[in-house]
């Protein structure tokens, strides 16, 4: 059950910094069990070079279980790979055939700067949560959780849109390269329940302002963001935070 | 008995946290702006504590190795949190959560820890609601709980199955803010090396940037360390690939008592090991066994599909045992009994290392609810199936999603199989009542410490102590510590003691890239965890632990002449990361094996074979043995034993049943 017999010719993009020019090397694997997830079939490889006293793949991953959001290559042409609703470390080796031929590429984006090999620059993420991804509330001024009813529909939307895990595949995947999924989902979190509503016009408008100054695309409704995103967040969070962009602009009074 | 002093405050059980908050020290704003803390980790302990402390006014600096503090372990929490809240009108009080926690813990745990941890249980999810944390609500919109092991009540807040991402992003965004300010000095991708130490006391840490390898240095009148479990000690567990005891060890080489780390839980339903390939383990959260029950075929080496076994023919071991709490009791009860099941050849699947998870009966149970509210009398069983999968789909959909994809089976059709796997530490650095180390200045929090848990975890307890740690516990406690610090300017990072503790860092790497051995990291990292997990695992004896003892020093001294690390020092270089990490685990792997030689009883997680009942249950030593085994580092790798000396005033001890 440990060995497999699936051979695997892989082209990897190998870039040592951010300085120098990358580009895709091929690898040969054999005996690959349909079992391993993407990432331990990478440690297979991995411990390969090693043996050979070449240096390893350098790619970002952490929990392992689709929900930290760290894992992040580009798969034959796709974020996080050929199934849907997966992270490439929930992706497994049985989604590919004996013999295939896989391209494996950072995500590519002018805000995502590649650091190392497969791995990539997301602060940019942060510094879009820091501009106000966020509802003011210090420590310790908080009323009775209850006293505050929310209606499920509500809060199972809000939860919906909160289901982000910030991996980036929506960038990725944009030929605008926009962060327009990412960041209206955390937008209508806040703005579907009623503790957002004192900051939501000013949130969305300082969101917005820093994803454009790092250099994200414009959203054209491709849709590409919503087809790859591995939890399923809903274009219908882009359409919310346009409207309440716009709103913010014409009707709120308070502009940041 | 006690030669550590826990600092615990006079006066009654249930007033001690209420004075003593009145009566800290406290550090005036101007001050506050010249006082700079240092948090290593960022996760539900360290995001908590740093946003609350820059809420205050200090200075904070913030690091995790990940690349966003978002990333941190909390995140893969599935289940919930506990609170002391009694939406659910069943009884539910601070002081029956204080007594299950202590009960769970198997006696081993501080009744003033344990106590304030209740008492502030109910705070959190007010807070983390007013965060907009989007928690599981009902249709009145009012909060909605479920059952957790080990207790008789609902007191379990939950988010589906991301309890642990929804709370952390809650402390993440508020961390965010307060970096957003300027308050916070956020390093990602940056591993803290070394504590730092000036006259005794903790003023900094030496860190390294990972993308640039660079070695820096940061003062902190304070350091905090909020860095998670050691699970990844046994290379396998259900940790991410990147949780090390690395910041604890260092910390612990440099003064910090370690206490009670043989004290693993190892949880009871994970997906089973499919072969050697395997990284790491997945978790199917322990809020299943709210809807799931547990079974093995009657028959010995069954190879029947379960569908096939009939319902007289299975064996529902855990009602069977454990009536009472059936199959809610507790983590280690029911790992145990999976364990039991299986070496006695009751196991199923492949490796029959595993056992059923079984919804069905659940499933047609909400069926015919949902049918009656729909007005169908008496619902055919397929109907109820039917009506039945979406209730359960809206509960754990992604879970039974994650099983499907990490198995290739369909769980809403055939029961889950699943066994025990490491999960949780509730050992780690002691803490002081304070959640201060035996080192001034150094403080710990969430999992890194020992301090609520006893000898087991309650599910639903761990996000419940992080924040309660970061948010509640930690802002008050430092400030006794601050409040004599304010007089001491910013030590600069030239002063002798950084250039000292840098050295030791540096020597560290340099030693490893120069090894150039034929064996990788992660070929060490495997055999220790092997070596753990047979010897010190679910069960433990006398002279399993003698072996392990020497099999890990021989495999220390191997590691340190023939592993391979490749690259450079002064690069993203993640074999040189694990590397380090693995060093400290090997280390801290024969800790673990002295700890659990030492302790001469069964209590919670650490079940040693000679002390058991007639009935195979655990088999505490209180006469001997209801102490917390402080450990002090001495030079090369040996430890001396400190007791801290466990009172019982308020609940009486008593063997722990769950029949």
């Amino acid at each position: 059950m440990s060995t497999g017999n699936m051979n695997l010719t892989l082209k990897v993009w190998r870039q040592k910094n951010n300085n120098t020019k990358g580009a895709l090397v091929d690898y040969k694997l054999a005996g690959i069990s349909p079992d391993m997830s993407f990432l331990e079939m990478f440690d297979v490889l991995n411990e390969e070079l090693i043996n050979k006293g070449e240096e390893p793949v350098v790619f970002d991953h952490d929990c392992r279980e689709g929900i930290c959001g760290m894992c992040s290559m580009f798969i034959n042409g796709r974020p996080h790979g050929p199934k849907d609703l997966v992270t490439t470390c929930q992706l497994h080796m049985r989604s590919f055939n004996d013999g295939d031929t896989i391209v494996v590429e950072p995500w590519r984006a002018a805000a995502f700067p590649v650091v190392k090999d497969l791995t990539v620059d997301r602060s940019a993420f942060d510094r879009v949560i820091a501009a106000g991804g966020f509802i003011s509330v210090n420590t310790g001024n908080a009323q009775d959780a209850n006293n505050l009813p929310i209606p499920k529909m509500q809060a199972d939307a809000a939860f919906e849109a909160a289901a982000c895990i910030g991996c980036g595949a929506c960038v990725a995947t944009c030929k605008n390269a926009s962060a327009m999924l990412f960041v209206s989902a955390k937008i209508s979190q806040l703005a579907l329940l009623p503790q957002g509503q004192p900051e939501r016009y000013r949130r969305v408008q300082s969101m917005v302002a820093q994803m454009d100054a790092e250099g994200f695309g414009n959203c054209t409704n491709t849709g590409a963001c919503e087809a790859e995103c591995p939890k399923g967040i809903s274009l219908e969070n882009i359409a919310r935070m346009n409207r309440d962009f716009a709103s913010a602009k014409f009707i709120s009074e308070e502009t940041v | 008995m006690s030669d550590i002093n826990s600092n615990i405050p006079e006066g009654e059980l249930t007033s001690k946290w209420t004075k003593y908050k009145s009566s800290v020290p406290l550090v005036n704003p101007s001050n506050k702006r010249t006082i700079e803390v240092i948090i290593v980790g960022s996760g539900l302990a360290g995001a908590s504590a740093a946003a609350t402390l820059a809420e205050m006014g200090y200075k904070v600096k913030c690091f995790c190795f990940q690349d966003s503090p978002r990333r941190a372990h909390s995140i893969a929490a599935q289940g919930g949190i506990n609170a002391a809240k009694n939406y659910q009108n069943d009884g539910d009080s601070t002081y029956r959560l204080f007594y299950d926690t202590i009960k769970g813990g198997d006696y081993r745990a501080r009744e003033a820890n344990v106590h304030r941890l209740a008492e502030v249980s109910a705070n959190i999810i007010d807070q983390c609601v007013a965060q907009g944390v989007p928690l599981a609500r009902e249709y009145g919109g009012l909060l909605d709980n479920r059952s957790f092991g080990g207790t008789q009540v609902q007191r379990t807040f939950y988010a589906a199955g991301q309890t642990g991402q929804q709370l952390l992003l809650g402390a993440y965004s508020a961390l965010e803010r307060q970096i957003g300010m300027g308050k916070v000095e956020m390093y990602t991708r940056h591993e803290m090396l070394e504590v730092v130490k000036i006259d005794g006391k903790a003023r900094g840490i030496i860190a390294r940037n990972l993308i640039t390898g660079e070695i820096e240095r940061h003062f902190g009148h304070a350091v905090v360390l909020g860095t998670g479990g050691y699970g990844n000690v046994f290379y396998l567990s259900t940790n991410a690939m990147g949780s090390n005891v690395t910041a604890a060890w260092k910390a612990h080489k440099q003064g910090a008592y370690f206490a009670n780390p043989c004290y693993t839980q190892i949880h009871p339903t994970c997906i089973p090991v499919s072969g050697d390939h395997q990284s790491k383990l997945t978790l199917m959260s322990e809020s299943l066994r709210n809807d799931g029950r547990i079974w093995v075929p009657k028959k010995k080496d069954d190879n029947r599909k379960a569908s096939e076994i009939p319902e007289e023919e299975r064996d529902y071991y855990l009602e069977r045992r454990y009536p009472a709490f059936g199959n809610l009791v507790p983590r280690d009860v029911a790992s145990r009994a999976a364990k039991e099941r299986c070496d006695a050849g009751y196991g199923v699947g492949a490796s029959k290392l595993a056992v059923y998870l079984d919804f069905k009966a659940n499933t047609e149970r909400y069926g015919r609810i949902e049918a009656s509210k729909s007005g169908i009398h008496n619902p055919d069983k397929e109907t109820c199936m039917r009506l039945g999968t979406e209730v359960i789909k809206a509960k754990y959909g992604n879970l039974f999603d994650m099983y499907a994809q990490i198995t290739g089976e369909n769980p809403y059709e055939t029961p889950m199989r699943i066994y025990p796997a490491v999960h949780y530490t509730m050992g780690g650095l002691w803490v002081d009542y304070n959640l201060m180390t035996s080192v001034p200045g150094l403080y710990c929090t969430g999992e890194a410490n020992f301090s609520d848990h006893g000898a087991n975890r309650l599910g639903a307890s761990a996000l419940m102590q992080g924040l309660a740690d970061g948010y509640f516990v930690l802002p008050y406690t430092i400030g006794a510590y601050l409040s004599k610090e304010i007089s001491v300017k910013a030590i600069p990072t030239d002063h002798p003691a950084f250039a000292e503790a840098e050295e030791r860092a540096v020597g560290i790497l340099n030693k490893l890239i120069n090894i150039k051995g034929t064996k990788s990291v992660d070929h060490f990292h495997k055999r220790l965890g092997h070596i753990m997990w047979e010897k010190c695992g679910m069960a433990r004896n006398e002279k399993g632990l003698n072996e392990a003892i020497e099999e890990i020093r021989a495999l220390r001294a191997e590691f340190w002449s023939n592993v391979r690390v490749p690259g450079a020092v002064g690069e993203l270089n993640p074999e040189l990361e694990k590397a380090g990490r693995v060093a400290d685990f090997i280390e801290l792997g024969e800790l673990m094996c002295i700890d659990a030689l030492n302790r001469n009883e069964s209590c919670g997680g650490h079940f040693r074979e000679e002390y058991q009942t007639e009935e195979g249950e655990a088999l505490r030593d209180d006469e001997n043995y209801a102490y917390v085994a402080a450990w002090e580092f001495k030079e090369g790798v040996n430890f001396e034993l400190h007791k801290e000396e466990l009172k019982f005033e308020n609940i009486k001890v008593a063997q722990r049943s769950y029949k």
